[in-house]
């Protein structure tokens, strides 16, 4: 990776962490409302995988998708609106923090249904010959789905051009994976006979490599892959629900995506990188704050 | 006459035939066996690259059919019993309904999911319910399901090719055997008709020229023909003459047509087949009470909130019977109009 590249997808991941951090402050200062999942932890991920497609694949995202959509979009203005329920939102404020929409780029907050409309997604691309992909995101916490399974017997079956991307960050909400989840992940896969491939989802150059080995193997073979990246939640589930041991969290920490870059990144990049992304998002706030609410239609 | 499977059956062949973009798909849909009912026989032979034919795997058929509609397709879902809806109820009312919604208008999901709903045909409990009324009144899902009179043909279509939100499409399992016989020249047998010009239409029968009724009586789907029957005894036996409103969309409900005909008659009887709590009969006198300046009397006939036996003799006593719509309306009109 050329040290140019590394500092542009640094800088997504310190966007992504500065905005989820941002949503965590107004949502305890009452400025949104309902609820939200911030992927503080998983920027690696978000930024190295969808660095691998291009604009015409398709991704689909769960309740857990402010990275995703930043990385794809670099869109803080657009995404700080939705959230903060602005007629000026992606989705005019009526989706929200979980249901996104752009492009080719769709969210829902329902754990595990997104599989396989995804799935019927990669189907018609398969049918129209465009050589597009479709990309769907869980965690290891889908894993008690079971629709998930009937995709993976249907994705096999008819070769679908579907990249699932399983981020295992230890938790189903409150619950840590041991507690929910029986078995290997990989092989749940395995047992459907998909190719799968799994890595460190928080080494920024791990992710890159096998992304970009499984999105070609997805595009050139049109088969379906299934992709686990080992992570951890740094942040909380959603806002301030967070019983985990300090003691665990600061280990976590150690490995943080963000601070594993450290030393390869000038303090020169560093600090641009951390003022661009504040300055960003304070004008995607402000922006938010001046936008007019939408009005209901009568 | 055609009985109303072939109708269905010859729709879909010509749906195929006309367009590219519509697609087929759930259990056991292949020639010679071609889906549990043959509404699909003959497809996968002539359109073999666009029938899928799939596992037991209810919830991912309708979700990738949800994927497909969101990509430019028209899918068509065959749901093999109505019965087995719950097991997509996630798909439905979580995702091929929500997405125009949450996406703020900027895209549409036009799944239709046919599926079979109904009994009198001994298939027991979990084979013979009438389980529509649980998708009533999910915001952008529309609830279709035509009665042996209406045109089942360009009702199917228009639910494929002009709805922008998706369909849920009952299809009565009595019905398929069934004569279709669609008004002609606005009379079905002794019945004068009149016909909504909606997608999904109303349809209206009266034994006496559409003047004054004594009652209104509200059906649809497979209860159409007990009812009308019903209604025939009640003007021959009893001097009652009732003006039977049979929607073809049970959600949204259309409501100009009982509220035309209830301003005359003030009495409102509803015959369905599903069981009575919560039923569409519960909201079509609601909402009747809801948008009429009008005092009008209200009785409901369904059938028994209990399991729907297999036997013969008992499936038939918990189900709603011409009988017990007579019955009703006797009741119903045994005091003077309010």
């Amino acid at each position: 990776m050329s040290p140019e590249t590394l500092a542009l997808l640094h800088a997504r991941m310190v966007l992504i962490r500065t905005f989820e951090e941002s949503v965590l402050t107004l949502f305890s200062q009452g400025e949104l409302f309902g609820t939200t999942h911030t992927c503080i932890g998983q920027e690696a991920i978000a930024v190295g995988v969808l660095s691998q497609i291009t604009r015409d694949d398709i991704v689909f995202s769960n309740h857990r998708c402010h990275g995703h959509y930043l990385a794809l979009f670099d869109d803080p203005v657009g995404l700080m609106a939705e959230l903060m329920g602005r007629a000026t939102g992606l989705c005019g404020g009526l989706g929200g923090s979980q249901h996104l929409y752009r492009e080719n780029f769709f969210t829902n907050g329902v754990q595990g249904g997104i599989v396989p409309c995804a799935a019927g997604m990669a189907l018609a691309e398969k049918f129209k010959k465009t050589g597009r992909i479709a990309v769907v995101f869980i965690g290891d916490g889908t894993l008690g789905q079971g629709v998930i399974y009937e995709t993976l017997n249907l994705a096999a079956l008819w070769q679908l051009p579907l990249l699932f991307v399983v981020e295992a960050n230890g938790f189903a909400q409150s619950t840590p994976t041991a507690l929910q989840l029986a078995g290997s992940i990989t092989q749940r896969a395995a047992a459907f006979s998909l190719r799968t491939a799994e890595g460190d989802g928080n080494d920024l150059a791990s992710v890159l490599t096998i992304a970009a080995e499984t999105v070609a193997y997805v595009r050139r073979e049109t088969k379906p892959c299934w992709l686990v990246l080992n992570t951890y939640r740094l942040g909380p589930h959603s806002k301030g629900d967070d019983h985990r041991p300090p003691a665990e969290l600061a280990t976590a920490r150690i490995r943080d995506p963000l601070l594993l870059l450290h030393a390869e990144l000038s303090a020169a990049t560093l600090v641009a990188a951390a003022l661009s992304a504040r300055s960003r998002i304070d004008a995607a706030i402000a922006a938010a704050r001046a936008a007019p609410f939408p009005t209901a239609a009568a | 006459m055609e009985r109303c499977a072939q109708v269905l059956n010859r729709a879909l062949h010509a749906l195929f035939t006309e367009r590219a973009d519509v697609v087929l798909i759930g259990e056991d849909l292949l020639d010679p066996y071609g889906g549990a009912f043959k509404v699909s026989a003959g497809l996968s032979t002539k359109f073999p690259d666009r029938v899928l034919t799939t596992p037991i795997s209810e919830a991912a058929i309708v979700g990738i059919a949800g994927g497909l509609a969101l990509r430019g397709l028209r899918p068509i879902v065959e749901i093999m019993f109505g019965d087995f809806t719950t097991l997509a109820a996630d798909q439905i009312i979580n995702h091929v309904a929500k997405f125009r919604g949450i996406y703020n208008g900027q895209v549409s999901c036009p799944v239709v999911i046919r599926t079979p709903m109904g009994a009198r045909r001994g298939y027991g409990p979990t084979h013979s319910q009438s389980l529509e009324k649980i998708f009533l009144g999910i915001p952008g899902l529309t609830v279709v399901a035509p009665s042996r009179h209406h045109e089942l043909g360009a009702l199917l279509r228009g639910a494929v090719l002009e709805s922008h939100d998706p369909v849920l499409f009952i299809e009565n399992k009595a019905m398929y055997a069934q004569p279709h016989e669609p008004p002609i020249a606005d009379r079905v047998a002794e019945f004068s008709t009149r016909t909504s010009a909606d997608c999904f239409p109303t349809l209206t029968f009266s034994l006496n020229n559409f003047a004054a009724p004594d009652l209104t009586l509200a059906t649809y789907g497979g209860m159409t023909p007990l009812a009308l029957q019903a209604a025939l005894e009640l003007a021959t036996e009893h001097e009652l003459f009732a003006e039977i409103i049979v929607p073809s969309q049970l959600s949204p409900l259309p409501t100009t047509e009982l509220q035309a005909s209830l301003s005359t008659s003030r009495r409102l009887l509803v015959a369905e087949e599903g069981t009575l709590t919560a039923g569409w009969g519960a909201e079509v006198v609601a909402r009747l009470m809801d948008i009429t300046d009008f005092p009008f009397a209200s009785a409901r006939v369904a059938a028994a909130d209990s399991i729907i036996p297999t036997s013969r003799p008992l499936e038939e006593a918990m189900l709603p019977q011409p009988a017990d719509i007579i019955a009703a309306a006797l009741k119903l009109t045994a005091s003077p109009r309010r």
